[in-house]
């Protein structure tokens, strides 16, 4: 990732064989697009459904949004798969805390 | 760079955990002073975040095809749209403020408990998330100023990438906040 930029050239080649390669400038509009159309969908349900729905739906919505951010923006569809583990792997953890916290709070 | 943005998370993650907490213990509370945040505010500033991701997508995939143009155009936008959010935000708290709503604030405390907490945790986030992006402006500026000067070209542009992927975070940060505090009713 740091050579010297006399063999930039094959540095180019070398990318354009790996998952880096451009992607269309469509797909990241379409997933802008789709992003905006799951805010409005969560700002909708919270005003015009009740509470809890509104909340239900936020709470299906944005882990869907966050997907899109890191699979499509954050380029992770195109890294190699051990990056989606570590990046699991983060998630899992806090996972474990956030249970083990509302274990503690919900049965003392 | 994905190693430190891990540890951006865990970071972001203890704060969300501890909204949780205190938002199930407090959730009358939490509702009451939710409904005084700004909802118009809250979402418009979504937009231009989610918007502000696109164009910093769209000038590192211009920068892989070796069009420094629309590269430096892109970045511009970025950036724009980066002080659009602080300057929402600014006016946001700005109104805060003037209501004696800021931390340490005599009226702060005059407030329920649970309120209390809810304003605590929404300056604490939304301020240092507010600061990762001041921090992404500076990011971002550096990598656009090397961009022109062709330090950054289609032959090496790490930096472009790893800047791209820290304010992917910032919007992904913010995707979380938007419900947790503008959103709940």
């Amino acid at each position: 990732m740091h050579e010297p930029s006399t063999i930039a050239h094959a540095h180019v080649d070398a990318y354009a064989n790996q998952a880096h390669a451009p992607q269309s400038y469509s797909v990241f509009i379409l997933t802008w697009v789709a992003l905006m159309a799951l805010t409005c969908v969560t700002v909708g349900a919270s005003v015009y459904l009740p509470g809890t729905v509104g909340t239900a739906v936020a709470m299906a919505v944005t882990p869907l949004k966050a997907s899109l951010v890191l699979l499509i923006f954050m380029h992770l569809k195109w890294e190699p798969v051990v990056f989606r583990w570590m990046f699991l792997s983060a998630v899992g953890i806090m996972a474990v805390f956030m249970s083990l916290t509302f274990f503690d709070y919900l049965y003392r | 760079m994905w190693i430190f943005l891990f540890t951006e998370l865990l970071l972001f993650g203890r704060l969300f955990l501890v909204y949780s907490v205190y938002r199930l213990l407090y959730t009358h509370e939490f509702h009451l002073a939710a409904a005084h945040l700004n909802r118009v505010l809250g979402v418009t500033n979504t937009f231009v975040l989610l918007t502000s991701s696109l164009t910093m997508m769209l000038a590192v995939t211009a920068i892989q095809r070796g069009d420094r143009r629309s590269t430096l155009n892109t970045l511009f936008w970025t950036l724009f749209l980066a002080g659009t959010f602080l300057v929402i935000k600014a006016f946001e708290w700005g109104a805060k403020f003037s209501h004696g709503l800021y931390p340490g604030s005599e009226h702060l405390r005059e407030l329920p408990d649970g309120e209390g907490l809810f304003y605590g945790l929404y300056f604490v986030m939304t301020g240092l998330h507010g600061f990762h992006v001041v921090v992404g402006m500076i990011l971002l500026t550096v990598v656009a100023l090397r961009v022109r000067s062709g330090r950054i070209h289609q032959g090496d542009f790490v930096l472009l990438e790893n800047a791209g992927l820290y304010w992917h975070l910032v919007d992904l940060v913010w995707v979380f906040l938007l419900p947790l505090f503008y959103l709940t009713n």
